[in-house]
């Protein structure tokens, strides 16, 4: 194994496809002829590394990154796992970022029309490095759910928004994390897009090991990122 | 053995966390849209384009990644067995939302061939709301007709779609510009690549 080893393709049985009609945007958006296979190459098999210099000291706590004038308001919660490889090796040392609606399901975005309340003390950003044994951990406030209008009366599930780089280009990842529970996961046109026995790997677990006393909610979220195939490139 | 996350959209509301400084939030960002300020080794280029829906309108919330080699095709990456030109990190990231015509444009050099093969390319990965995965495509010059001739990639790619790759070169008295447009569906969609 090393770093010319090429990664284990995209598995398709568990990421969703590109049309999902009951996703209305995928209908002009989604790529209509297949993909072209691509012998793995230098261009895939590298991709930008990011160090702690990309980092500022309160850029994983949410709760204190955009704090103006006091807290933000909302359920403080702590969201930590770690980051694995199909092989099951963590990734150390990789960026994680996340971005989120705050507590009244509204996000800073200027599109966003949504009308409940910003919040002055909560930007919804941050982002970490994870450590050698790939754990990253946030300090955050629960998201709100929001409406969208991919259809009548339609409502996200509350979520974070998540990106990750691996250790290639090939790895690279935007996902969601949604919570456990969540009556609107079965109404949810993005959530529902992805292959049935896939889906639960978006649900974050409560986790009262992670959860501190008097002070905040822990959830558990892993992500498991493409793993290396068995033989290595040539030259 | 764990198995692979699911991909999600990247929704309309990336910009304050992933592009912050180029949307005006209140946020550092990792990346932009100058991957080299000043003139190092290589040829100082720009490149722009639209991504293209279906409909022929032009994007205005997709995030457009770029990853390239420097102008003598290192990566900066340790897979990467020749040192790398340390001042170039060659990763760039913009949002097609603060152009009035949803353009994306990256500064750059022209990167070199990254090996045997392979024509000097710009690896592009694209994310936006309705695209559920992202899309990885690769951006070809067309003043690089021998090496393009002789790419493994481009080869392997149907005759008829290949132009969909490379970006037109213009001169037009400053930087040299390289136009680069993504459609998404159509005649002349786009080749994505299954990276
Ligand atoms: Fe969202």
């Amino acid at each position: 194994m090393s770093d010319r080893t090429p990664f284990k393709p995209r598995d398709w049985d568990s990421h969703p496809p590109y049309l999902y009609p009951d996703y209305k945007s995928t209908a002009l958006r989604a790529p209509r002829k297949p993909l072209v296979p691509l012998a793995p190459s230098l261009s895939e098999l590298t991709g930008p590394v990011f160090g702690h210099d990309s980092l500022g000291p309160l850029d994983h706590d949410l709760t204190r990154n955009a704090a103006k004038e006091g807290e933000p308001l909302g359920e403080r919660i702590i969201v930590t796992g770690r980051v694995l490889d199909e092989d099951g090796r963590p990734v150390p040392q990789t960026l994680v970022e996340i971005w989120q609606a705050n507590a009244a399901g509204r996000y800073l975005h200027k599109v966003d029309q949504h009308p409940a309340p910003l919040d002055p003390n909560f930007l919804g950003a941050g982002r970490c490095l994870t450590d050698d044994a790939g754990r990253y951990r946030f300090v955050t406030i629960k998201p709100g759910a929001y409406p969208w209008g991919n259809h009548p009366n339609a409502w996200r599930p509350n979520h974070i928004h998540f990106s990750l780089f691996g250790p290639s280009l090939a790895t690279r990842l935007v996902t969601q994390m949604y919570f456990p529970g969540d009556p609107l996961l079965a109404l949810d046109p993005i959530f529902q897009g992805t292959p049935a026995a896939a889906r639960d790997r978006l649900i974050a677990a409560f986790s009262l090991e992670v959860t501190e006393p008097e002070w905040a909610l822990g959830y558990g979220f892993d992500i498991v990122l493409r793993g290396r195939a068995a033989t290595p490139m040539e030259g | 053995m764990p198995k692979q996350t699911p991909s999600q959209t990247v929704g309309p509301y990336f910009a304050y966390g992933l592009t912050p400084e180029q949307y005006g939030y209140a946020f550092s960002s990792i990346a932009g849209g100058v991957l080299a300020a000043e003139a190092g080794d290589g040829e100082r280029i720009r490149i722009e384009g639209r991504v293209l829906d279906g409909a022929g309108a032009a994007v205005s919330d997709a995030m457009v990644e770029v990853w390239q080699a420097d102008g003598q095709g290192r990566y900066a990456h340790p897979a990467d067995p020749r040192s790398s030109n340390a001042r170039f990190r060659g990763f760039g990231r913009v949002g097609t939302g603060t152009d009035p015509e949803h353009r994306f444009v990256f500064e750059t050099v022209k990167p070199g061939a990254s090996g045997e093969g392979q024509a000097p390319h710009v690896n592009l990965v694209l994310f936006l709301r309705g695209l559920l995965s992202h899309a990885y495509t690769r951006i070809y010059f067309s003043d690089e007709a021998e090496a393009n001739a002789a790419d493994a990639v481009l080869a392997a790619v149907p005759a008829e779609r290949r132009a969909t790759l490379i970006a037109a070169r213009a001169d037009t008295g400053g930087t040299p510009l390289y136009r680069f447009d993504i459609r998404l569906q159509g005649d002349r969609e786009t080749v994505f690549f299954d990276v």
